[in-house]
């Protein structure tokens, strides 16, 4: 065990102590647990300092590696790397994750299954680390698919609320789907590369572009990743999964786990570099998500339901910029996943506080919130101004990034450049929706009454939202520590380096455009029901409702699979499978028939043996056609002496004393036992009795046919002889049975006493313990 | 002999079969225990046979000379019966005690016993 | 189902069984025989016993619950089988002699152990099973 600890990697330790400190809260119990909260937030916290101190390392450009063996036969070691992007991902987990874990002390406080939720919160936190710092695509696709599954059990979290089972299972479904694509993509790109260690598998880009195989590599790889974030047509689990309390849509559903795809498609985004498919395709569907996903914003009236869009519509322009591929469209894409984790994450926990204060999330009904929240309001507004892209918010050194690489695009630049400038005006409008729209005007009758929040529901958001604006300040900052060496890494070209300011020009003219016509969209459209009732109506051609139908025959499909095979029957079972074996058997013997006599092999037949088999058949024929259950154990116990002479015959004493004690055992225990039970009835009708007697029939003869044929093969006695040779040599005994029993094959021996001992145990405890008294 | 023997096995099975798809449990273990003897007359069979050479080695020899029966079969048959004896004992008590709850060896019934 | 005849000769039968059984355990290197057979032989005596004299005859006669049999030969079993880890340092189940040898039982090993062992959960098992069934029902 010390040993084990030693090789252990601190990686693996690090990632580990998630899932340790979920397994002890387990022991600590609820009330326990309820008084000292806030120290499960130290998790978190201590994790991101162990990952930040690796900051100064990954800024020269170094990459750290971990290893500790796993299942060494099979290649797949636990191998975790440590370069700019892992590292801006560990660092998104849990830098959020600490204001989340405290949040929700707060949140949640007088929920009753507190524990329970932080358990999956650190499960979720555990898996997302190991995910985004495996090395190993087996070990990343196990840690992937422990995302999905924690992610099923928070969304689920109200689990007395029936949509909120629904739309966990619909996720854990279409995520489920992602993760065996994943697996699928695992094992093809293992075996295509033989290697199943990722940085290792680029030695040869080539294998991902071209063949025949390169194809499914890349369907197998998209799928996985648009299913795990959301982009169309999968896109519809997302705005389900906003049944989940608001933490957890803010840790999972906009800040880590969505964007696990994204972190997919970049970290194989150098694998692909040679695929001319690749970019074009994610080209295609990240613009047609951020489009589809932006006029959604307009129609929604749910605050989560509009953040869930937005959140698909950044996701879309993510993998759009990766599509795009360039130097500048990757830096983008970097500074795009930290810009939107922080303004996206500050207004999920805007509008939990807003829920949790003034108890509705409904945009028409609110209004004027600032009188008992100003420090949410102020939160609020400086994650909209980040949205926005409005300076000096980092997310206007993000927008501008996409534009200038979206111009850069060469041919489609025009194309291109309008669907990410449309994408951006309503991006602005949900910004300030959600961000602004709840705090200004007046105060409605019916939220006099909202509670004034503690620092706590407050706090966190509104460091974000700071974050926000100070990274848009320095961006040196980011530039030096992540986009410099992750772009150049994942795209080959050095970055460009990043400013806040790139004078008057026509990016900047563009970034005005965007800015206006949102906040003009803003002011001009009403999110309103009569809105929101209009788009519902278009669900019936909405992916989800055809993906749910399909799902829904599928599942009938099964159910009837399965009364026919698992009907219960026992009998039905044996039938199956004796017709199957003996259509086999039958094809076998009629197609290649090769049942002869080879009448010098066989031994003269004695008149003893005769009669032995005569004895035996009707010995057989009685135990089967007998009425009394007596008679059937006589006849049961003849046909095993029978047996015991046939052992005697040919050379078998050992066999012949066994069968012979055994058979006197067993025929005693039924007579002891049968006494007790119920009459033979006869209970099939002479149909049945007709069917089955011709199945076991033919089978019985099919058997005898095999028999023969096998007979005339030479058995290989290479086993035979080399214990005949070595018994006296090795095991100093002369009974070769007795010496394979406890020498050579002693441990088989010792096996079956304890199998014995098992049985006898059985036996007393089924016939001894936990009777009833009137059973006594 | 050989061809009669395996007509014998062929039997076993067909008997063991035919038990094994009745109704009831008492008529199913019956049914188990010919096919188990089926099972070891096969393995036995496939050994080949020799008359009446056991494999023991002679006083004042090393190892065996000529012809003699196999000793790997007759090892995996003596532990197939030993084991056998096991699983029938358990199996009939279980049955038994089965019996005494839902006061029916019919297997369709017990069956039903279920979806109460 | 108690004669008088069959009781007699059960107390007869029943120390001749129980030294042929062991006389069958200890040969059963060298010639048919072994710790199953052994066992099972052994275990026919004792039952035969309980139906001539009746069940609690055998049992005070046995003194212990067989079932206790059953431990005991298992850890004679598994001792012999782990010796040669302990005293020789060789692989498990490996045999073990004492060099000379013995009339009438041959040579000495652990072989000779574990067939004991396997002797002993065979009296065990069969009797408890045996003696359980008849006591319940």
């Amino acid at each position: 065990m010390l040993l084990f600890l030693q090789e252990m990697s601190t990686m693996l330790f690090a990632i580990l102590s998630s899932f340790i400190f979920a397994l002890v809260l387990f022991f600590i119990g609820q009330q326990r647990f309820e008084r000292f909260t806030w120290l499960a937030s130290l998790l978190p916290l201590g994790l991101f300092i162990y990952f930040a101190q690796f900051i100064p390392a990954i800024a020269n450009g170094d990459v750290i590696h971990f290893s500790t063996k796993w299942v060494p036969s099979l290649g797949i070691n636990l191998d975790f790397q440590l370069d700019g992007l892992s590292l801006l991902f560990t660092l998104l987990i849990t830098g959020i994750g600490s204001l989340v874990f405290i949040y929700s002390k707060e949140y949640l406080k007088e929920n009753n299954k507190l524990l329970r939720f932080y358990c999956y919160l650190s499960v979720f936190m555990g898996a997302m680390l190991g995910l985004v710092t495996s090395n190993n695509i087996i070990s990343m696709f196990v840690f992937w698919e422990l995302t999905s599954i924690s992610s099923f059990f928070l969304i689920s979290f109200k689990n007395t609320d029936k949509e909120s089972r629904k739309s966990a299972l619909l996720a854990l479904s279409i995520t489920g789907l992602g993760g065996l694509s994943l697996l699928a993509f695992a094992v093809l790109a293992g075996q295509l590369t033989g290697t199943y260690t990722i940085s290792e598998m680029l030695t040869n880009p080539e294998l991902f572009a071209q063949g025949e195989l390169s194809i499914f590599l890349l369907v197998f790889l998209l799928l996985a990743a648009f299913t795990k974030s959301a982009q169309f047509p999968f896109h519809f689990w997302l705005p389900g999964a906003m049944r989940a309390p608001t933490p957890v849509s803010t840790y999972l559903h906009s800040a880590t786990m969505v964007k696990a795809g994204v972190y997919l498609l970049l970290r194989f985004s150098p694998h692909f570099s040679l695929n001319e498919y690749f970019g074009t395709i994610l080209i295609i569907f990240g613009a047609i998500t951020m489009l589809y996903a932006a006029v959604h914003t307009l129609f929604r009236t749910d605050l989560k339901g509009i953040l869930a869009y937005s959140t698909i519509g950044a996701l879309g322009i993510m993998v759009f910029l990766i599509g795009i591929g360039t130097a500048e469209a990757i830096t983008a894409a970097i500074i795009f996943i930290m810009v939107h984790a922080l303004y996206k994450a500050s207004l999920f926990l805007v509008t939990g506080t807003i829920d949790y204060g003034a108890g509705t999330r409904d945009i028409t009904r609110l209004a004027g919130l600032r009188k008992f929240m100003l420090p949410l309001s102020i939160a609020g507004l400086l994650a909209a101004i980040s949205s926005a892209g409005i300076p000096p918010s980092v997310g206007f050194v993000g927008k501008d990034l996409i534009y200038e690489s979206t111009l850069h695009a060469g041919l489609n630049a025009g194309l291109l450049t309008t669907i990410a400038l449309v994408t951006n005006i309503f991006m602005v409008f949900a910004g300030f929706i959600v961000g602004v729209k709840p705090f200004i005007g007046k105060l409605p009758e019916h939220l006099s009454e909202t509670e004034k929040p503690n620092f706590i529901l407050w706090g966190p958001p509104i460091l974000l939202a700071l974050l926000g604006v100070v990274f848009g300040l320095f961006p040196g900052l980011l530039g030096n520590l992540f986009t410099d060496n992750i772009a150049a890494k994942l795209s080959g070209v050095e970055a460009p380096h990043l400013k806040l300011w790139h004078g008057f020009n026509f990016i900047f003219l563009l970034s005005l455009i965007t800015i206006g016509a949102g906040l003009l969209l803003y002011v001009l459209w009403k999110p309103s029901k009569s809105k929101e009732t209009f788009i519902q109506r278009f669900d019936v051609l909405a992916p989800k409702d055809l993906i749910i139908l399909f799902g829904n025959l599928f599942s009938q499909l099964s159910i009837f699979l399965t009364r026919l095979f698992q009907n219960g029957y026992l009998r039905r079972y044996v039938m199956i499978l004796l017709v199957i074996l003996t259509v086999v058997l039958g094809i076998h013997i009629f197609i290649n028939p090769r049942v002869f006599l080879n009448i010098e092999q066989i031994k003269s037949l004695d008149w003893n043996e005769i009669i032995i088999c005569i004895i035996m058949f009707f010995a057989i024929l009685f135990t089967v056609f007998s009425k009394s259950r007596l008679s059937a154990v006589a006849g049961l116990g003849i046909v095993g002496y029978a047996m015991c002479f046939i052992f005697v015959f040919y050379g078998a004493p050992d066999l012949a004393m066994t069968q012979f004690t055994i058979d006197t055992l067993t025929v005693i225990l039924f007579v002891l036992v049968l006494y007790r039970l119920p009459k033979y009835l006869r209970m099939s009708n002479p149909t049945n009795r007709i069917r089955d007697g011709i199945i076991a029939l033919t089978f019985g003869t099919f058997m005898s046919f095999i028999i023969v044929e096998i007979m005339n093969e030479n058995p290989v006695k290479n086993v035979t002889e080399f214990y005949s040779e070595n018994a006296y040599v090795l095991a100093k005994g002369k009974n070769i049975v007795n010496v394979i029993l406890v020498d050579f094959r002693g441990f088989d021996t010792m096996i079956e006493i304890i199998v014995l001992s098992i049985a006898a145990i059985g036996v007393f405890a089924l016939l001894k313990l936990y009777l009833k008294k009137h059973e006594k | 002999m050989e061809i009669l023997l395996a007509i014998m096995t062929g039997i076993l099975y067909a008997a063991g079969i035919y038990l094994i798809l009745r109704r009831s449990l008492v008529k199913l273990i019956i049914g188990i225990v010919l096919l188990g003897n089926g099972v070891n007359l096969l393995i036995f069979l496939m050994g080949g046979l020799v008359k009446g050479r056991p494999p023991i080695i002679p006083e004042d020899a090393k190892h065996l000379e000529g012809l003699f029966a196999d000793p790997v079969p007759q090892a995996l048959i003596l532990t197939a019966i030993v084991i056998s004896f096991g699983l029938q004992s358990f199996a009939i008590v279980l049955i038994k005690r089965a019996y005494k709850v839902v006061k029916t060896d019919d297997i369709d019934a017990m069956n039903e016993t279920d979806r109460i | 189902m108690k004669s008088i005849i069959l009781s007699s000769a059960s107390n007869y039968l029943l120390p001749l069984l129980l030294l042929f059984s062991v006389f069958v355990l200890l040969r059963g290197h060298y010639l048919p025989g072994g710790g199953f057979i052994g066992g099972l032989i052994a275990s026919i005596a004792f039952i035969l016993h309980a139906f001539a004299n009746g069940l609690k005859k055998t049992r005070y006669l046995l003194r212990i619950h067989p079932g206790f049999l059953i431990p005991v030969g298992l850890t004679v079993a598994i001792l012999s089988a782990v010796a040669p880890m302990i005293f020789a340092d060789l692989p498990l189940l490996t045999g073990l002699w004492y060099p000379d040898e013995i009339p009438v039982i041959g040579k000495i090993g652990s072989a000779l152990f574990f067939d004991t062992g396997v002797y002993l959960v065979v009296v065990g098992v069969s009797l408890t099973i045996i003696f359980t069934i008849s006591e319940t029902v």
